[in-house]
C-alpha cells in the first residue's frame, strides 16, 4: 500500500514583522504623547464646535470645579522666573493688607493654583507643596457682589501684566452652576475686561447647520 | 529553549557508536514573544496616555454695562428671541415681550435638540418680514463689495437677536451649549442678560408643574 508522507511543517511562525510594527507604532506614540499636566482641579469642559486651539500665552486661569468652587492661576510661558506671579501677590498683599512673609510670597510663586479666600491665604501658603495639593479648598468667594474677591485677583493680575498680552480664560465644569460663572464674570466686567475664552474639547458643526454650510465650502 | 541536549548517553544511543557524542545543532532563533508582549503593553499605556486633542477655545465677548440710554443697543421686540435656561437641561423661550397677558401663550418650553429649529424658524420669520431701507442698502453694498456670495442675504437678519438668560438652576455646560447654538446658527446679535422677576416666576411654574 503506498503511503503518503506529509512533509511535517514547523508551526513556528517568523514574528519578526510582527515585532518591526509593534515598535514603530510605540515610538510613534512615545513621540506623539504630550503627558497632561498634573491638574489639581478636576474639571471636565463641555463641548463646543469652537475650532480655535488654545495658546500658551500669558493667562489668567479661572477654574471653576463641579461643586462651583473658584480658583485662580497665573501662567506666563514666557517668564518662568516667576516674576510676575511675584508681583500679583506683592500687589494682593499691599492692597487687602494681608502682611504675607517673606515666605508666604515665594510660597505663592510656586503654588500650583489658589483657592481660598483672603482671610486664609497666608496659612494656605504655610503648607508644604505636597499638603496644598491634598487641601481640600473651600474656593474664592464669588457669589457675594460686595465681597467678590475675584475682583481683587484680577484687578493686580491685569496690573502686572499691563503694557502685555493677557488671556482671562475660563474653565469651567459641565455641571457647575450658572451663578458661579456670573460671579466670575461679574468680577471680570468690573475691571473692564470683556473678552474672555471659555477653554471647551471640540466638536464638529452638526450637519445641515448654517455653520456646518460655512465650513464645507 | 536554553537547555542544551545531553542526549546520546542515555536510552536512545543505539544508532552512534559507543562514546561517540555528536553536538546537536542549536537553533539561533530567539523567542521574541516576551518581546511583543510588552511591546503592546507599552502601546497600550501610551495610548491611554496620550492626549490627542488639544483643548480650544470659545471667545466669548460681554457688552459694557452702561446706565446711559443712549449707549445701550435698542432690540426691535419683533426680532427677538428670548431663551431662558433652567433645571435639568430644560429650555425655555418666547418671542417678543412677555406681559402677564401674552405669558401664558407665547411662552413655551422645549430641550437643548428642539431649540435650534425654533432659531433657525425664528430667522427665517425675520428674514421674510424684512424691510428694505438705505442703511440696510449700504450694508448689502459692502457685503457684495467683499464678495460675499449671500450678499443679498447681508442684513436682512439684522433686527434677529437672541437673548439668553440663563436661571441659577442652569448649569456651564448649558451656557456653552446655548453660545454654541449661536455660532451654529450664525446668529449675529445675542447677548447673555440677567433674568427678569417674571420670567423666573415663569421658568418656576412651568418646573414646578
Amino acid at each position: 500500500m503506498p503511503s503518503v508522507k506529509i512533509p511535517r511543517k514547523s508551526t513556528d511562525t517568523d514574528m519578526t514583522p510582527f515585532v518591526d510594527i509593534a515598535f514603530l507604532i510605540l515610538s510613534f506614540f512615545i513621540m506623539a504623547t504630550k503627558f497632561k499636566p498634573a491638574e489639581p482641579v478636576k474639571v471636565e469642559t463641555p463641548n463646543s464646535v469652537s475650532s480655535q486651539i488654545l495658546e500658551e500665552n500669558n493667562a489668567l486661569l479661572i477654574t471653576i470645579d463641579p461643586e462651583g468652587k473658584v480658583f485662580v492661576n497665573i501662567s506666563a510661558p514666557n517668564d518662568k522666573s516667576g516674576a510676575k506671579q511675584r508681583q500679583v501677590i506683592e500687589g494682593i498683599n499691599t492692597s487687602r493688607g494681608l502682611n504675607l512673609t517673606e515666605q508666604q510670597k515665594q510660597a505663592f510663586v510656586r503654588a500650583p493654583i489658589i483657592g481660598v479666600p483672603f482671610n486664609s491665604l497666608g496659612g494656605f501658603l504655610n503648607l508644604p507643596l505636597a499638603d496644598q495639593e491634598k487641601f481640600k479648598a473651600p474656593g474664592i468667594p464669588v457669589l457675594d457682589s460686595l465681597n467678590n474677591e475675584m475682583v481683587w485677583w484680577v484687578a493686580e493680575t491685569k496690573k502686572a501684566f499691563a503694557g502685555g498680552k493677557l488671556l482671562y480664560m475660563i474653565k469651567g465644569d459641565n455641571n457647575s452652576k450658572y451663578p458661579v460663572f456670573e460671579g466670575v464674570i461679574n468680577a471680570l466686567r468690573r475691571n473692564e475686561e470683556f473678552k474672555y475664552n471659555l477653554i471647551t474639547s471640540r466638536e464638529e458643526a452638526p450637519e445641515g447647520t448654517a455653520l456646518y454650510k460655512e465650513r464645507s465650502k | 529553549m536554553a537547555s542544551v541536549d545531553t542526549g546520546g548517553e542515555g536510552g536512545g544511543g543505539h544508532k552512534k557508536g559507543p562514546g561517540v557524542k555528536k553536538a546537536k545543532k542549536l537553533s539561533t532563533r530567539v523567542d521574541m514573544t516576551p518581546m511583543v508582549d510588552l511591546g503592546f503593553l507599552l502601546i497600550t499605556f501610551f495610548i491611554f496616555t496620550a492626549t490627542m486633542s488639544s483643548p480650544t477655545t470659545m471667545d466669548l465677548a460681554m457688552p459694557k454695562e452702561t446706565d446711559d440710554k443712549e449707549k445701550q443697543t435698542e432690540v426691535k421686540q419683533s426680532g427677538a428671541l428670548t431663551i431662558m435656561l433652567g433645571r435639568d437641561n430644560k429650555v425655555y423661550y418666547y418671542e417678543g415681550e412677555l406681559t402677564q397677558e401674552n405669558a401664558s401663550t407665547i411662552f413655551k418650553s422645549g430641550t437643548f435638540k428642539t431649540i435650534r429649529e425654533e432659531i433657525i424658524k425664528k430667522k427665517q420669520s425675520v428674514i421674510a418680514s424684512h424691510a428694505h431701507d438705505a442703511t440696510c442698502d449700504k450694508a448689502q453694498q459692502k457685503a457684495k463689495a467683499a464678495k460675499d456670495p449671500d450678499w443679498q442675504n447681508a442684513c436682512k437678519d439684522r433686527d434677529f437677536v437672541v437673548v439668553i438668560k440663563p436661571t441659577e438652576n442652569a448649569t456651564f455646560k448649558n451656557t456653552v451649549d446655548i453660545l454654541d447654538e449661536m455660532t451654529i446658527n450664525a446668529v449675529k446679535r445675542f447677548a447673555v442678560v440677567k433674568i427678569s422677576d417674571t420670567e423666573k416666576e415663569m421658568v418656576s411654574k412651568t418646573e414646578g408643574q
